[in-house]
């Protein structure tokens, strides 16, 4: 076999085995999407619970919160990135970071301090290559995010959140995130996360009607007038953290199923990639068989041709 | 008529059908829950929220920090951690 030919076959034969691996790493990112987006909708009753009780109690009472009255000034806003830790999910990430820098750049523009805050080894990496500084990062779950990861990350939002703006508190709080709208298709976005705006049980409501959990109640209802145990207040003040966690969790979940759907066609495209590269291999080695061939024909009839020629001549 | 029972926890819904009573504590002590209550949102105080179903089946349900609103029928109970015992 000529030195060509032995080329081509060990080409063919190590694109071959990364085939494999993609091929392996589609088909498990394929079987996880349906279990993320079974989180996203198991969660969604919650969420669909506290948002209609934080609406109902916010849109009642004339209760005055932190959490939902619009401070005066602005100075600083935390951004929580939500990204994946691993790659191989093909633009999923640069995506998402690309949101994110959006948003950044337009808070700066608006004169506002960042203090950044980020989920998943990827979005980490991002920031800290090139030396920007992080508040707090949280990676190793970015696949299979859990209740108490968001409380834990609401926890510490919201602990800036009331912290004053000369210790370092956030004065708002902003989510970048990735909507899960079906398995072909993610959408990067960012939305404020607080204070809250109450009246935005519209746009929770649309939050989870584009995501993969579909929420029941109708936007134009109007609540019953509630009796609240102890008072509204103290039903608020319990509530709302509530509710922060519930939106965390369901952007970690919906982001977990997008990374994982992201990841399928990121392999599916390199499977096929693959397979075209193998194929042209598989030509151009034939070609040099072919070529070999050819030559090694042309030797031996030229060198019977030769032969004919000096026994005709003696 | 009989009363609409969900009970949610932060990723799960854990448990919901129909119930002739519901009974949970709150802050203010324990509040009983039959068809035509007024519209309520109380905190729950720790402990169990107590189901009598429609078949008469007891069922209780353990609902940390949570709490329970009641509307035209509906109760729903949410809590981070709920579970049944």
């Amino acid at each position: 076999m000529g030195a060509q030919q032995r080329v081509f076959k060990a080409k063919i034969n190590s694109t071959q085995s990364l085939r494999k691996i993609f091929k392996a790493m589609e088909l498990i990112a394929a079987s996880r999407i349906q279990k993320a987006i079974d989180r996203v909708h198991a969660a969604s009753p919650y969420a669909s619970a506290l948002t209609r009780a934080v609406a109902a109690v916010a849109t009642q009472s004339n209760v005055a919160h932190t959490l939902t009255v619009e401070p005066e000034e602005i100075r600083r806003a935390a951004v929580l990135v939500i990204g994946p830790d691993r790659g191989f999910a093909g633009a999923y990430s640069a995506n998402l970071i690309r949101k994110g820098e959006e948003l950044i750049t337009l808070l700066r523009q608006k004169g506002k301090d960042i203090a950044l805050f980020t989920v998943g080894g990827k979005a980490e990496t991002y920031y800290t290559f090139r030396d920007r500084e992080i508040r707090q990062a949280w990676t190793g779950f970015s696949e299979s995010p859990t209740a108490e990861h968001a409380a834990e990350i609401g926890e510490a939002l919201l602990a800036d959140f009331h912290r004053p703006h000369e210790e370092g508190g956030v004065d708002e709080i902003y989510l970048v995130d990735t909507r899960f709208v079906s398995s072909v298709s993610q959408d990067p976005q960012y939305r404020r996360l607080l204070p809250l705006a109450v009246v935005d049980a519209d746009e929770a409501h649309a939050d989870r009607g584009h995501g993969a959990g579909a929420g029941h109640p109708a936007h134009d209802e109007v609540f019953p007038l509630y009796e609240f145990e102890p008072s509204a207040e103290a039903v608020l003040d319990a509530l709302l953290p509530k509710y922060i966690d519930s939106r965390i969790l369901t952007a970690l979940l919906n982001s977990a199923a997008s990374e994982q759907a992201a990841r399928q066609q990121a392999m599916h495209t390199a499977v096929e990639n693959a397979d075209d590269l193998i194929k042209t291999y598989t030509r151009m080695a034939n070609t040099a068989r072919q070529a070999e061939i050819t030559q090694e024909i042309s030797e031996i009839v030229g060198g019977a041709d030769a032969l004919a020629a000096s026994g005709a001549d003696d | 008529m009989a009363l609409n029972v969900t009970v949610v926890a932060a990723d799960h819904a854990v448990w919901s059908g129909e119930a002739s009573r519901v009974v949970a504590k709150t802050w203010d002590g324990d509040i009983g829950i039959l068809t035509g209550h007024e519209p309520v949102m109380a905190l729950v105080a720790g402990g169990e929220v107590r189901i009598l179903t429609a078949d008469g089946e007891n069922i209780r349900a353990r609902a940390d920090g949570g709490f329970l609103s009641v509307e035209n029928d509906r109760v729903t109970v949410v809590a981070d951690q709920a579970e049944l015992v």
